[in-house]
């Protein structure tokens, strides 16, 4: 095994840590620490852990569980994240947990929050209402005390005081992690066959239930494991993939969409790492206010207040070099499919060529997927871009 | 709500109000009027009047659309556009009668908007329609975004932030849009005639509590809050509304008389009902039938709160106006937490001597629907009293299947008359 290829088993364990084994020893190590989950897209980690709590990304039950009481939960036209979440929560497997964030992205994640506080009374869950007024005045201020108040009610719960030096500190390991992320994207852009789109992946996401210095070691180690790697260079279609930030697809689509030749140089897969573009610069509560009101990325759950809809994908696309767009939302979320018509709209003003596939976390069956990106990625290669 | 000629005087006058609506809004252009577009839920109906410009609800278009038999049609031009079939039709349902020429419900061509008023509040997709029509129209777009009553109250950030926006974002958007000061007396008189109209509409909501109940809260309440929901709050013609309907209402409580229907009055009340979720549009006469001609009558329902809790103590209010319209459009009912929307149906359950309860799932509404099969289990082991589960859609005519609705309904029926039985004896 090369070291590379350790370092992906090490990050595959932890992807696949379904029953949160490495929170429940993190709790063993830190007595009386409180371990919050937090559904996509974004969570403001730096101040879970400023507090003394492990941050833990939730992204349901992929394709690892059978969901059998979650889906008596949930009607057939809502998305399957929830219905999973709910399956592990009632199995057990997020007992660890201490608490829940759900974020504001949707209807969907909203009203999780509420069963969660019908289904299991005696946990924390809060529900963060992101800001869609970017001004720091008005939405800023109210982000602002929407983490103040999260930081006083998961002290009510046993976590620590919010103290500045600790949030300075957190911010700083935020930083550092987020720095190792851009490189590893940075990496996949420019030598994607150095670093695959699944492989980045899987380091990204191991740091689910990792602190930030914990995974910035291992996306150091990752990056110069494949830096250092011999591999062959491919000739692929270099394509952005998009809407994919909620539910998660299976691993197993991302590595068909490469073995359709898709070199994939940009994604917005597990969003959340991502989610503030470059540095949050400052120490404060409301530095993490301004860090996402100035730079969240946009996304479908994000108001686009300024009459451009579509051009940070278009200038993703250039940026990345890029010579399409590999549309793949989970089936039934209104986000990413109400925001797709405005999305292909701006591409074909541009003539930037772009396939659309559905999916849903557990989806097993990839042969239609790998020949339809196969027939995209052969258009593109072929006609240059005329899908 | 009669299909036939004999209308009550309240329906005529709401029938007169839409028509005048629709004619101004045609002429809105010539008359040198400001069109804005907007939503029900925390709509700022008192405030646009009080700039004298004209408001158009997209979702009461959609739902005309859907009763009228055209939303098939405008969906499914939507869908050919590229709109996937897995989102809300009420979406679709706009976007398709724009593409088809905008022709509103009275036939007149509805005027497109110089504004954008993206009150967001209790529903994500809100947002996501209003970035898709200002694609289209290309026109400036305000945004009121209205926190989520997560918790359960209301704190003083989340008005505070309600209010600010609306001084610094909404207002002066107004101001530029109609090149008018904004005048805080003049809105107080509306919230002053708001509150009047709301007393009445209380009046009506609460004398369901009467067996028989004189009105039906769901089929016949969507014809109650046509006009406090949409865009005569705040004037004199919802003033003199609501106060012939209370007494045409107080009229029938003391003949003894049931609600009105589809099929006139209704005779015989078997069974009281409180409904949860959205009614369908498509076939709402059909709908309603599968009830009124069983004798069942919904005593309170939850949809007919999208757009204020009036009953739980909730008026307009000129004392402190903004500080008002933000309380509104926090306490909208989809704005409530889910533990808050259970309390509240419990509440109607157990005050409005309920039989049962039925939840009717929109596909299109995850904002409504999502948690709902929770709901039904918590609340029937609060209440005692037994849930009905039915799915359809808003406007998409794809998933009403009468049949299949109607077996349940009857199913369901006879479980409680059967129930009831039991209990009598």
């Amino acid at each position: 095994m090369t070291p590379f290829d350790a370092l992906m088993a090490r990050a595959r364990e932890a992807v696949d840590d379904r029953h949160l084994d490495r929170v429940r020893a993190w709790k063993q190590e830190h007595p009386g620490a409180l371990a919050i989950g937090h559904m996509p897209i974004y969570s403001p980690r730096p101040l879970l852990e400023a507090i003394g709590c492990l941050p833990v990304a939730v992204f349901g039950g992929g394709d690892q569980i059978d969901v059998i009481r979650g889906d008596a939960y949930f009607q057939s036209y809502i998305c399957h994240i929830p219905r999973s979440t709910i399956e592990l929560a009632l199995h057990g497997d997020l007992a660890p947990l201490d608490g829940m964030v759900f974020p504001a992205i949707c209807d969907v994640i909203r009203n999780l929050g509420g069963m969660w506080k019908m289904l299991f009374p005696e946990k924390w869950s809060g529900y963060l209402d992101l800001p869609q007024n970017f001004d720091h005045q008005l939405g800023g201020a109210f982000y602002a005390s929407e983490l103040r108040r999260f930081a006083r009610e998961l002290e009510a719960r046993g976590a620590k005081p919010l103290e500045p030096n600790a949030l300075a500190r957190a911010i700083a390991e935020e930083n550092a992690r987020r720095a190792a992320i851009f490189e590893l994207d940075a990496l996949r852009r420019d030598e994607p066959w150095r670093l695959r789109a699944s492989e980045a992946y899987l380091a990204v996401r191991a740091g689910s239930a990792m602190t930030a210095v914990e995974h910035t070691e291992l996306l150091r180690s990752i990056l110069a494991a494949a830096r250092a790697r011999t591999v062959r260079k491919l000739d692929n279609v270099r394509v952005v993939v998009v809407g994919a930030f909620c539910e998660q697809p299976p691993i197993d689509l991302i590595v068909t969409l490469e073995r359709a030749g898709c070199d994939i140089v940009a994604d917005d897969l597990q969003l959340g790492m991502r989610m503030i573009e470059g540095p949050i610069e400052g120490e404060t509560i409301e530095a993490l206010a301004r860090a996402y009101i100035d730079r969240g990325a946009a996304t479908a759950s994000r108001y686009i207040g300024d009459l451009v809809k579509g051009r940070a994908l278009i200038e993703r696309v250039r940026a990345h070099r890029a010579e399409g767009v590999v549309f793949a939302a989970a089936s039934f979320c209104d986000p990413a499919l109400l925001d797709q018509p405005m999305l292909e709209t701006a591409l074909q003003r541009e003539g930037i060529a772009f396939t659309t596939l559905k999916y849903s976390e557990n989806t097993g069956q990839f042969q239609t997927i790998r020949e339809q990106a196969g027939a995209f990625s052969d258009s593109v290669k072929l006609w240059g871009g005329a899908a | 709500m009669t299909t036939d000629g004999n209308r009550d005087a309240s329906q005529k006058r709401q029938k007169a109000m839409i028509s005048d609506h629709f004619a101004k809004l045609s002429r809105a252009k010539e008359d040198g009027k400001k069109v804005v577009y907007t939503f029900v839920p925390g709509n700022l109906t008192e405030l646009l009047s009080a700039f004298d410009v004209l408001p158009v609800l997209p979702e009461i278009n959609a739902l005309q659309s859907g009763m009228r038999g055209r939303s098939g049609k405008y969906i499914a031009e939507a869908e050919k556009s590229g709109h996937s079939e897995d989102v809300c039709t009420y979406v679709k349902c706009d976007l398709g009668m724009l593409k088809s020429g905008n022709i509103g419900p009275t036939g007149e061509k509805l005027p497109p908007p110089d504004l954008l008023l993206l009150s967001y509040t209790g529903c994500f997709t809100f947002m996501k329609w209003f970035e898709l029509l200002r694609e289209e129209y290309q026109c400036p777009v305000v945004m009121l975004q209205v926190p989520y009553q997560a918790e359960g109250e209301i704190t003083p950030e989340m008005r505070k932030y309600v209010v600010d926006q609306l001084r610094n974002e909404v207002i002066p958007a107004l101001e530029r849009l109609t090149g008018t000061k904004y005048d805080e007396d003049k809105l107080r008189e509306k919230m002053k005639l708001s509150a009047r109209a709301e007393d009445d509409l209380v009046a009506v909501w609460e004398s369901a509590r009467h067996k028989p109940s004189p009105v039906d809260g769901y089929f016949g309440g969507v014809y109650y809050t046509g006009p406090i929901f949409s865009s005569f709050r705040g004037s004199q013609d919802a003033v003199e509304y609501y106060r012939e309907l209370r007494e045409e209402v107080e009229a029938r409580i003391a003949r003894g008389e049931g609600p009105t229907t589809p099929d006139g009055p209704l005779g015989n009340e078997r069974y009281r009902l409180v409904v949860e979720g959205p009614p369908n549009w498509t076939n709402f006469f059909d709908f309603w039938r599968m009830f009124s001609r069983e004798g069942a009558v919904v005593v309170a329902s939850t949809y007919t709160r999208v757009g204020g809790l009036y009953d739980r103590g909730f008026r307009h209010s000129p004392d402190n106006p903004l500080e008002s319209l933000a309380d509104y459009c926090l306490g909208c009912y989809t704005n409530l937490s889910l533990p808050k929307r259970l309390d509240l149906l419990e509440h109607y359950v157990k005050e409005y001597s309920a039989d049962g309860f039925l939840i009717n799932s929109v596909k299109s509404c995850n904002s409504f629907s999502v948690g709902q099969l929770l709901m039904l289990r918590e609340l029937e082991k609060r209440t005692g009293v037994p849930g009905g589960f039915i799915e359809s859609d808003l406007v998409d005519p794809r998933y009403f299947g009468k049949a299949n609705i109607e077996n349940r309904v009857q199913s369901y029926l006879q479980m409680l008359a059967a129930r009831m039985q039991r209990r009598a004896s």
